[in-house]
C-alpha cells in the first residue's frame, strides 16, 4: 500500500517541508511586530496604526522557557491515537520576534527537557485518517 | 469623593457535583443574598448577572433568566461574559449603575453547572476560534498552562513539588468547616504527592475540580445601607483590567505570547496590574490586607498570586507558605474559604463567592475560619481571553 499523503493539520501556518519546517506568520511593515498565528488585517500593537501585514517565516530555533505534558488523554476536537501516549508540551522563546510559542514535543519526554536548552522547530504527525496523515509543526531538542 | 458601595447581602449554594439546572443554584444564591439584606426581591431594581456558557441560551442571558426565576418584577438586567473574571465583570456593572445613582439596589449572581473532566472548547468545527484550535492542534488542556506556570516556578524561583503539595493541604484544611464548600476533607503531603500527574509537575491533587455552585451580593448605595445598618462591609475597588501590549507570558488560550520586538514591554506585567488597580482605586496596598482569596486553579498559582497581590517580592513566595503566614492563624491568611481546592470551579460563581467569603470574614461570621480582626481583603481571579479581575472589601 503507497504510504499515505502528509497534509497540514491546518492551513498556512507552517511550510511542509520536511528538511527545512518553518512556522508561518506575519510581520507589520510600520513598525515590525511579529504575530503567530497570523494577524492580517490591523497590527495590535496600540502605538502603530499599521494595516500591512506581509508573511514572514519566523525564527526555527529558540530556547526553552518552560514545558510540561499530557499524561490524560485531551478531550475533543483533539484527535488522540488509540491508546492514548503521553506527550510533552514545550513554551519555546524565540530571541529574534521576542516571543514564546508553543508546540508539542518531539523526541523527548518531560524528564529529559531542561529549561534553556535549545529546541528546534519540526514536523510531526497530529493524527491520520483513512485519506491521509495530518502534520502539526513540533519542538524538539536541537 | 468616595466611590464605595455597601454589600448587604451574601448567599451562596453550596458548591458540589450536583447536575441539576443552573438557575436553581443561582436562585438559591440570590435568595440567600436577599434574606441576608433584608430585603425582598421587589425592592432589587437592577440585576447583574454573571454568564455562563455551558448551559445554552439562559446561561447567555444570566441576568434576565434569573430575574424570570426569581418573579418578573420590571428590573433592569445586564449579562456579562468574561471567563472566570465574569463574576467581577457583573460586581462592576451593578456598582456602577449605583455609583452614577441610577439604582439604589443591586443583585449580582452568578451560577453554574459543569460537565465531568476536562473543560472542552465549544463544539462545532471553529477553525477561527483559539480556545478551539488549541485544543485540536496542541491538545493543551486548561493543566498544561497551569503546568508551564508551576515548571517555570520550579525553574525561576526554586519551588518544588512539596511547596505545591503543602498548598492544598493548607487550603484543605480552611474548608474543612466551611459548609458551602464541595470537599471538606484534610489531605496531607503523602496524598497529593501519591495522586497521578496530570501535567508535569502538577498531579492531580494539585488541580482544582470543575463543579456547580452559585453565589450572589445585594449592592446599595451607602445612603440606602446607612438607613438599615449602622457599619456596612463596603467594596471599596473593582479591577477588571485587560493586560498591556506586549502581554509577555503565555496566556490561555492562546499558541503565543504578543511579540515585543517593536515595543518596550510593560513595567508592571499583567498579573501584577489586576489587583494593583485596585489597590490605587481603594487608596489601600498588600499592607493594610488582613486577608485574600485567590485563585487558585492550581496550587503552584497560589504561589503566583501571593506576588502578583503584593503579599512579598518575586520568588519570595515559598517562603511566605513554608513560614505559615498564609494559614488561618498567620499574618495574612491567604484562602479561608478553602480556595479552589475546596469547591473546585464554577466558572460566573467564582469571583462573586471570593466576595462572600471577605464579607463573612470582615463582619466576624467565618466560624472556625474566622481570620482574627479582618478588616480588609483582597480577591484576585483571571479570566481567559485577558480578564483580570480583583475585588477590595473592606469594613
Amino acid at each position: 500500500m503507497p504510504p499515505k499523503p502528509r497534509k497540514p493539520a491546518i492551513e498556512g501556518w507552517f511550510t511542509m517541508d520536511p528538511a527545512r519546517p518553518r512556522l508561518l506568520g506575519t510581520r507589520c511593515a510600520r513598525c515590525g511586530t511579529v504575530y503567530f498565528p497570523k494577524e492580517t488585517t490591523f497590527c495590535r500593537n496600540p502605538g502603530c496604526a499599521g494595516t500591512e501585514l506581509a508573511e514572514t517565516e519566523l525564527s526555527p530555533r529558540g530556547r526553552l522557557w518552560s514545558f510540561t505534558n499530557n499524561c490524560y488523554q485531551p478531550p475533543e476536537p483533539y484527535v488522540s491515537p488509540d491508546p492514548f501516549v503521553p506527550y510533552a508540551v514545550a513554551a519555546v522563546e524565540l530571541e529574534a520576534e521576542k516571543m514564546v510559542v508553543l508546540g508539542q514535543v518531539e523526541g523527548a519526554s518531560v524528564e529529559q527537557l531542561e529549561a534553556g536548552m535549545e529546541m528546534e522547530l519540526a514536523l510531526g504527525k497530529l493524527y491520520e485518517d483513512a485519506d491521509a496523515e495530518y502534520l502539526v509543526w513540533k519542538w524538539r531538542p536541537a | 469623593m468616595a466611590k464605595e458601595v455597601a454589600i448587604l447581602g451574601v448567599g451562596m449554594h453550596p458548591w458540589g457535583k450536583w447536575g441539576r439546572n443552573f438557575v436553581e443554584y443561582g436562585v438559591a444564591a440570590a435568595r440567600a443574598a436577599l434574606a441576608d439584606a433584608g430585603l425582598e426581591w421587589k425592592e432589587v431594581q437592577f440585576v447583574a448577572g454573571a454568564d455562563t456558557i455551558r448551559n445554552g441560551y439562559p446561561g447567555y442571558v444570566a441576568a434576565a433568566t434569573f430575574a424570570q426565576a426569581l418573579g418578573w418584577s420590571g428590573a433592569q438586567v445586564t449579562s456579562t461574559y468574561g471567563a472566570c473574571a465574569s463574576g467581577a465583570q457583573a460586581i462592576g456593572v451593578a456598582r456602577a449603575q449605583i455609583l452614577a445613582g441610577l439604582c439604589d439596589v443591586a443583585l449580582v449572581v452568578g451560577a453554574d453547572t459543569t460537565p465531568k473532566g476536562f473543560f472542552a472548547p465549544q463544539k462545532g468545527e471553529r477553525g477561527a476560534d483559539p480556545d478551539w484550535l488549541r485544543f485540536r492542534l496542541l491538545g493543551a488542556t486548561n493543566p498544561i498552562y497551569f503546568g508551564l506556570y508551576a515548571r517555570r516556578r520550579m525553574e525561576a524561583f526554586g519551588a518544588t513539588r512539596e511547596d505545591f503539595a503543602q498548598i492544598k493541604v493548607k487550603n484543605s484544611r480552611h474548608g474543612l468547616s466551611n459548609p458551602n464548600a464541595r470537599y471538606r476533607k484534610a489531605v496531607t503531603l503523602e496524598e497529593v504527592m501519591k495522586s497521578p500527574v496530570v501535567s508535569d509537575p502538577l498531579r492531580l491533587l494539585d488541580i482544582c475540580a470543575t463543579s456547580d455552585g452559585g453565589a450572589a451580593l445585594v449592592l446599595s448605595s451607602l445612603e440606602f445601607a446607612r438607613r438599615r445598618t449602622a457599619k456596612p462591609v463596603k467594596i471599596a475597588a473593582v479591577s477588571t483590567v485587560t493586560p498591556r501590549f506586549p502581554q509577555t507570558v503565555i496566556e490561555m488560550p492562546n499558541f503565543s505570547t504578543d511579540s515585543a520586538v517593536a515595543s518596550r514591554v510593560p513595567d508592571v506585567g499583567f498579573k501584577d496590574s489586576i489587583a494593583r488597580q485596585a489597590y490605587e482605586e481603594a487608596g489601600l496596598g498588600p499592607e493594610d490586607m488582613h486577608l485574600a482569596e485567590v485563585y487558585d486553579l492550581s496550587t503552584a498559582l497560589e504561589l503566583d498570586w501571593y506576588e502578583n497581590i503584593g503579599l512579598c517580592k518575586p520568588g519570595e513566595a515559598e517562603r511566605l507558605l513554608r513560614s505559615g503566614d498564609t494559614a488561618v492563624g498567620g499574618r495574612i491568611p491567604v484562602n479561608p474559604s478553602g480556595g479552589l481546592a475546596c469547591f473546585g470551579e464554577a466558572i460566573p460563581a467564582q469571583a462573586i463567592a471570593q466576595v462572600c467569603e471577605l464579607t463573612w470574614q470582615i463582619r466576624g461570621q467565618a466560624g472556625a475560619r474566622q481570620v482574627q480582626g479582618a478588616r480588609a481583603g483582597v480577591t484576585a481571579n483571571q479570566g481567559l481571553f485577558g480578564h483580570g479581575s480583583s475585588v477590595i472589601v473592606k469594613a
